[in-house]
C-alpha cells in the first residue's frame, strides 16, 4: 500500500513565557524593561549569543511517529490537552515543527472551524467563494459546485442576503456546506461536526462517508465523540501528555482510553491552608467498580466522594456541588436538598459520598466545583475546575448520541409510551 | 491526479519555494483584497465617494489654511493642485501602511485556522490601495482640466514607476509594521501619530524647495522623492530629479528586503503567538 502522511519523530515545543499577565506583550515594556536594568538585558543577549538557552520550554508534542495509507480513515483521541490540535496544526503548516519532518503525498485540506473567514457584511454566495478559497479551493471549482453547495446547505433563498441575517443555523450549514464539497486527497477534520442541528450532522456524516468510499479518501478525525470515531474509524490514534500511546484497532484503542487507566486527574489532592476553618483535602471521581476515572459511561452511575477535614465547629454549613456545561450552571445540589434544616459539623475527618445516576449528564464534558459553605453567610472552602466526562460507549444504542453530543446536556431517557388508538 | 509532495520541517527564514507559493496562492490574494474593498464601501453609507471624498475635503481644508491664509508657497502652482498631487501619493502610502500594519491581527481567526502564506494578507492591504488611488485620480484629472495644465509624455510615463515605489515603501514598511504588531500589541496605538509625524516631514503641504539648504535630508524619505517626482511629472514646474528618484528606489528596496526579512523571521511564530 502506498503510505501518504509520513510523520517521523516530530515535537513541538513553546516557550513559557511567565509575567505575560495582560495577556500580551507590550512595546513599551520591553523598552522599559531595558532602561530599568540595561546591564540584566545585555546578559539575557550575550546568553543567547552563547547560545545557553534560559527559558523554559514546554513539549506540546515529543517524539510522535506514525504512518497513514491512502484511503484509511483514521481517528486521533487523547485527553484536553493532549496535544492532539497542534498535532493537526502541524500537519496543515499552521505553526511549524521544533523537531522532526512530515511527509505528505497529495493535497491536503483542513477543517479545524467551520465558516473561517465568514464575514458578515456579505452576502451568502460572496461568502461561499471567500470561504471556498480560504480553504483552497480554485475559482473555477467554486463556480462550478455553487449549486450544490447552495442546495445541501438548503439556503437557496437566502443566497443574496448578508450573512449577518442569517439565524445560527443557516449560517453553520452554509459553511459546512462549503467544507464538505473540498475534493482533497487528505482531510484534516477537528470536532467540527459537533455543530448544527441532528439532522444536518447526519448528513455531514453521511457525506464524509461518501466520499471517502468512493474515492479513497484519507480522513484524520479528531473527536471527544467516541460514538462517531466508532462509526466512521477503523484504525485509532491515542495521544497522551504529547506523545502516541497506542496506536491500533479502533476497538482495541478506544477501549483501553476508557479504561481508565489514563486518569490521574481523577483524584486531585490539596495543599494544606492552616488558616481555614474547614478544608477540603482529596477529590476523586469513582466509577461503579470503585476505580478512580474521569472518564464514565453514559449509561454507568458514578460517585464523586471527598475528604474534608473540619478544625472549628461549623453551624449551619453546607456541603455543595456546582455542575457546569460550557460556563453555564446546569447542576447545583447540596447534602440539605433532602433534609433541612442545614448540618453543624464537630470537629473531624469526614468522608462523603456523592452518587450521580446514569444517563444523567448526556456525552460530553463537564466541569464541576465542591464548597463547604454557610449560605449566604461564608465560604469556608472550595475547589473548582474538577471534571470528567460522559461518553458513549455502545454506539449506536441511544439516539441523542449517536447524532453527537450537541444533542442536550441531560441523557436522561424519558418513559415513551405509544399506542395504536 | 498528480500526487503533490509536502514535506513539513522546522522552519527556514526564507527559501525561493516561497514565491512559488505566493504564486500558488494567487487567487486567494485576489478574495483577500476583493473581500477589503467589498466590505469597506459597504460598510460607509456613502460607498465608493468616500474614495474621493477623503482626499478632496483634506485638499480644500489644506488649501483654506495653508496655501491661502498661511500663505506657504507652492512653486507658483496653485496651490489645491500643487497639494493634491502630493495627497494622492501620501494618502496611498498611509492609508496603506495602516491598513496592512493590523492585516494579521485582524484576520487572526483565519491565521490560527488555515494555512496560506501569511504574506497575502499585507499584500492584499497594499493592493486594495491602488482602488482608491485611481478613483482619487479622476479628481486629479479635473484640477489639471480646470487649472489647464497638460503633462508631457515622460510625465505621464513615470506615473507607474512613482507607483511602483510608493507600493514597495507601503509593503516593506506595512510587512514590519505587521510583524511587530503581533508581538506588540500596543504599537497600534503609536502608528497613527507616527503616520501623522511622518505627513509633516514629507512635503504634502509644502514644496521641498522649502528646506533650502537642507532639502536632502528630506530625501532619505522616499516619498520625499515620489511627490516631488510627481509634482515635476503632471505640473511641469521642476524638472523630474532622477537621481532623487534613484535614491527614493534604492531606500524602498533596502525598506522592502528589510521588512520583508523580518516579517519571514517572525512568520513562524504568528499562528502561535496571535
Amino acid at each position: 500500500m502506498n503510505t501518504v502522511i509520513e510523520v517521523k519523530n516530530l515535537g513541538k515545543s513553546y516557550n513559557i513565557i511567565h509575567n505575560r499577565s495582560l495577556g500580551y506583550i507590550t512595546l513599551r515594556d520591553s523598552i522599559t524593561a531595558i532602561f530599568r536594568n540595561p546591564l540584566n538585558f545585555i546578559w539575557q543577549k550575550t546568553k543567547k549569543i552563547r547560545g545557553v538557552n534560559t527559558k523554559e520550554k514546554f513539549w506540546a508534542l515529543k517524539d510522535i511517529n506514525f504512518e497513514i495509507e491512502k484511503g484509511e480513515v483514521v481517528g486521533i483521541i487523547g485527553p484536553n490537552g493532549a496535544g492532539k490540535s497542534t498535532l493537526l496544526k502541524i500537519l496543515t503548516g499552521i505553526t511549524p515543527p521544533t523537531t522532526g519532518e512530515v511527509k505528505i503525498k497529495g493535497k491536503i485540506a483542513s477543517l479545524l472551524e467551520v465558516g473561517t473567514g465568514f464575514h458578515p457584511e456579505l452576502t451568502g454566495k460572496e461568502n461561499i467563494f471567500l470561504n471556498g478559497a480560504i480553504l483552497g479551493m480554485r475559482r473555477k471549482e467554486i463556480s462550478e459546485k455553487l449549486d450544490q453547495i447552495v442546495k445541501f446547505a438548503d439556503i437557496e433563498k437566502f443566497i443574496d442576503t448578508p450573512v449577518k441575517y442569517y439565524s445560527s443555523g443557516m449560517y453553520v450549514r452554509l459553511a459546512f456546506s462549503v467544507a464538505a464539497h473540498m475534493e482533497p486527497d487528505i482531510l484534516l477534520v477537528d470536532e467540527v461536526l459537533a455543530v448544527g442541528d441532528a439532522e444536518f450532522q447526519q448528513k455531514c456524516l453521511g457525506k464524509m462517508e461518501d466520499v471517502t468510499r468512493a474515492e479513497g479518501r484519507t480522513i484524520l478525525f479528531v473527536s471527544h465523540n467516541m460514538g462517531a470515531i466508532r462509526s466512521l474509524c477503523k484504525k485509532v490514534i491515542l495521544i497522551e501528555k504529547g506523545s502516541v500511546r497506542m496506536v491500533g484497532n479502533a476497538h482495541e484503542v478506544i477501549d483501553y482510553y476508557l479504561s481508565g487507566r489514563h486518569g490521574t486527574q481523577a483524584v486531585s489532592e490539596f495543599a494544606v491552608d492552616p488558616k481555614r476553618q474547614a478544608q477540603i483535602q482529596v477529590i476523586s471521581i469513582v466509577n461503579k467498580d470503585k476505580k478512580p476515572t474521569t472518564t464514565i459511561p453514559l449509561s454507568e452511575s458514578f460517585s464523586i466522594e471527598i475528604d474534608f477535614v473540619v478544625k472549628e465547629k461549623l453551624y449551619d454549613t453546607l456541603l455543595a456541588l456546582f455542575f457546569y456545561s460550557n460556563g453555564d450552571l446546569i447542576l447545583f445540589s447540596t447534602e440539605a436538598d433532602a433534609a433541612v434544616p442545614f448540618p453543624n459539623y464537630e470537629p473531624g475527618t469526614y468522608h462523603a459520598k456523592v452518587t450521580i445516576p446514569a444517563n444523567l449528564f448526556n456525552t460530553g464534558r463537564y466541569f464541576f466545583k465542591v464548597e463547604i459553605l454557610k449560605p449566604a453567610i461564608e465560604l469556608v472552602d472550595g475547589k473548582q475546575d474538577l471534571q470528567f466526562e460522559i461518553i458513549d460507549t455502545q454506539g449506536l444504542n441511544k439516539t441523542t448520541t449517536l447524532q453527537g453530543y450537541n444533542v442536550g446536556k441531560i441523557g436522561t431517557m424519558l418513559d415513551f409510551s405509544v399506542k395504536k388508538i | 491526479m498528480n500526487a503533490q509532495m509536502t514535506i513539513i520541517k522546522p522552519k527556514k527564514t526564507f527559501s525561493w519555494n516561497d514565491l512559488k507559493e505566493i504564486w500558488q496562492y494567487k487567487e486567494l490574494l485576489y478574495f483577500f483584497s476583493w473581500r477589503d474593498l467589498k466590505v469597506r464601501y459597504k460598510q460607509t453609507t456613502i460607498g465608493v465617494s468616500w474614495a474621493i471624498v477623503q482626499p478632496l475635503a483634506t485638499m480644500i481644508v489644506f488649501s483654506v489654511f495653508f496655501g491661502k491664509l498661511a500663505g506657504i508657497p507652492s512653486d507658483g502652482i496653485p496651490y489645491p493642485i500643487f497639494v493634491y498631487t502630493g495627497l494622492l501619493f501620501w494618502q496611498f502610502f498611509s492609508a496603506a501602511l495602516s491598513q496592512t500594519s493590523n492585516s494579521l491581527i485582524g484576520n487572526a481567526a483565519i491565521v490560527t485556522k488555515v494555512y496560506f502564506p501569511r504574506i497575502l494578507l499585507p499584500i492584499s492591504g497594499v493592493i486594495t490601495q491602488f482602488v482608491d488611488f485611481f478613483i482619487a485620480s479622476l479628481v486629479l484629472v479635473g484640477l489639471m482640466l480646470y487649472y489647464g495644465y497638460i503633462p508631457h509624455m515622460t510625465g505621464i510615463l513615470v506615473m507607474p514607476l512613482l507607483l511602483f515605489i510608493t507600493f514597495l515603501a507601503s509593503v516593506g514598511g506595512g510587512l514590519f509594521l505587521a510583524s511587530i504588531n503581533v508581538k506588540y500589541r500596543d504599537v497600534k496605538y503609536a502608528l497613527p501619530f507616527f503616520i501623522q509625524i511622518l505627513l509633516f516631514v514629507t512635503p504634502v503641504i509644502y514644496p521641498a524647495s522649502l528646506a533650502g539648504k537642507y532639502s536632502w535630508i528630506l530625501a532619505i524619505n522616499p516619498m520625499t522623492g515620489v511627490i516631488k517626482g510627481a509634482r515635476g511629472a503632471l505640473l511641469g514646474n521642476e524638472p523630474i530629479n532622477w537621481l532623487l528618484l534613484l535614491i527614493s528606489f534604492v531606500a524602498v528596496i533596502t525598506l522592502f528586503i528589510v521588512g520583508l526579512y523580518f516579517f519571514k523571521k517572525t512568520e513562524r511564530y504568528f499562528a502561535d503567538i496571535i
